[in-house]
């Protein structure tokens, strides 16, 4: 009973800090570039702002255009819900893992793409045929990732892998730092942060997420912001989860300790938001032909972190 | 659990140190190869240290103090001001591309373990994990060596090889600091006979690139 209470409490969660988040890290790169910066609560107010306004829409939009943010938005939240962000007890967490997680995010973007493309105009054909480039590179290395982890812990819930890791079963492995490399950079991919795509850009020649939802307006593109907020969130999350999983509450832990894996949720979420901040602004972005070198890179790891898992267990 | 902590860490360092290797590999700007080789040398001298600390053995302190000093500082400064002096930190190059160098590199990851665990079937897995990693910085310094043109990135390849043999050579246990001062300076030595090398290549062919050197093998025609 307690499992579903906290998986409502996460739903929510997750979707109202997302916003927080990307305007922390908005704030800390103008501060860092010297300028002012919008307040961190700024993308609340443009929440507000776009819910009001009229949704505009191309003549020759199909119902995919119209569906897609919402599409999205769904498939996005729904695989924030299963990652376990200050409990493992909840509802959700043994109905999914780890692949599940991964096909949920490959749908998102998928209809984002198939939005891209719909409307007809040029740029969102661009920006669809390289956000499917990004993510042929990035969902094997993901996947690869993914691989190396379960062999590790032996199975592929996140929730299990975080009691596995807690339980002490496990010391530095070499394994583990690879795979958190090469987590990292598919990270970085799959937000579309900035060696890769740069998340502020309107320069048409860049961008490439952009590039797609160039289109939408009001509600439309609420939807897509949150969707990309909570995508955010949910990758910060993922990878607090899995590799410093660390002050998060056991089933079976009362209000303080739920508390406690609160406070220390919203510790790891400073740290991560904080450091993308402070790399997307020491880091140029990479040429688009580029990329591959980039996720090959991440898949390679992914790959070596395997390699070195079978040669310390020695089998 | 102490024990395991030592051998874990030990292994994280050994694994920086190839990872640096790696970097190498995927920088293709002379500067940038040059400062993930510094970083290399200050991995490799981490991991001296942290063996001296572990095994008990000061004079690996001594080896650490090598790699940071001639390998992560001095070299890396010489070879700074050398492709300053020379006038190519503009370069960019490469034989093969980033992405096939990569596959290649895991490949002989892959090769080095195939390798160690046959031999050393009946040591401990730590050992083996350990002499793997050093192993395969040696082949990365090697195809570092052979995919690249330029003088100076053979050179770096050449120096993370032997990066990778005293990698080895302070996981095992007792390894005389005779040979690791040996070894330190002739590669100083070496960075000298490169150093005056470079400067005769460019004075003949205007250039550092290796290929211009091809014509001059007798097997072509």
């Amino acid at each position: 009973m307690t499992a579903v209470v906290w998986q409502i409490v996460q739903i929510v969660l997750v979707l109202a800090t997302a916003p927080l988040v990307t305007g922390w890290v908005r704030w800390v790169k103008a501060r860092l570039n010297g300028r002012r910066g919008a307040p961190p609560w700024q993308p609340y107010r443009d929440f507000y702002r776009l819910l009001q306004k009229e949704a505009v829409v191309a003549h020759s939009a199909s119902w995919i255009f119209r569906a897609a943010p919402y599409i999205t938005f769904a498939s996005v939240w729904l695989a924030a819900c299963i990652v376990p962000t200050f409990t493992t007890n909840i509802f959700l967490a043994p109905a999914a893992d780890l692949i599940a997680l991964v096909a949920l995010l490959a749908i998102g973007r998928f209809w984002t793409a198939l939005a891209g493309m719909d409307v007809g105009t040029a740029f969102g054909g661009l920006g669809a045929s390289r956000e499917m480039m990004i993510a042929s590179l990035a969902e094997p290395a993901m996947l690869m990732v993914t691989f190396s982890l379960s062999l590790v812990a032996g199975t592929t819930q996140p929730a299990q892998i975080v009691v596995f890791v807690l339980g002490g079963n496990v010391g530095i492995e070499v394994s583990l730092g690879l795979a958190l490399a090469a987590m990292l950079m598919v990270a970085i991919a799959e937000n579309g942060r900035i060696p890769i795509d740069n998340p502020a850009t309107h320069l048409e020649l860049t961008m490439v997420h952009e590039a797609m939802v160039l289109e939408y307006s009001g509600r439309h593109l609420a939807m897509i912001e949150a969707a990309q907020m909570v995508r955010l969130t949910l990758f910060m999350a993922l990878i607090a989860c899995l590799f410093a999983p660390w002050g998060m509450a056991m089933p079976g832990a009362g209000l303080p300790g739920i508390l406690v894996g609160m406070a220390a949720f919203a510790a790891k979420l400073f740290i991560l938001a904080t450091a993308l901040a402070w790399f997307e602004t020491v880091i140029a972005k990479m040429r688009v032909f580029r990329y591959s070198d980039f996720l090959g890179g991440a898949l390679l790891l992914g790959l070596l972190a395997t390699i070195f898992l079978y040669v310390s267990e020695a089998v | 659990m102490l024990q395991q902590f030592s051998y874990d860490l030990a292994h994280l360092i050994g694994a920086t140190v190839l990872m640096a290797g790696f970097g190498m590999l995927y920088q293709r700007r002379l500067f940038a190869v040059l400062n993930t080789f510094a970083f290399q040398a200050l991995a490799l001298a981490a991991a001296a240290a942290w063996q001296a600390h572990v095994q008990n053995a000061p004079h690996l302190y001594a080896t650490a103090a090598i790699a940071l000093i001639f390998k992560a500082i001095a070299v890396p400064i010489a070879l700074h001001w050398l492709v300053e002096r020379l006038g190519i930190h503009r370069t960019v190059e490469t034989a093969l591309s980033i992405g096939w160098t990569m596959i290649v590199g895991v490949a002989l990851v892959a090769l080095a373990i195939m390798l160690v665990l046959p031999v050393t079937a009946k040591a401990a897995a730590l050992t083996r994990e350990s002499l793997s990693i050093a192993m395969s910085v040696v082949l990365l310094g090697m195809l570092m060596m052979i995919t690249r043109r330029n003088a100076v990135t053979q050179v770096v390849g050449f120096m993370a090889l032997e990066n990778g043999l005293i990698l080895a050579a302070v996981s095992a246990k007792g390894m005389p600091l005779v040979v690791e001062i040996s070894i330190a300076f002739s590669v100083l030595v070496a960075m000298t006979v490169f150093g005056i090398f470079f400067f005769r290549i460019r004075e003949r062919f205007d250039s550092l690139d290796l290929h211009f050197l091809e014509t001059y093998r007798g097997d072509r025609q």
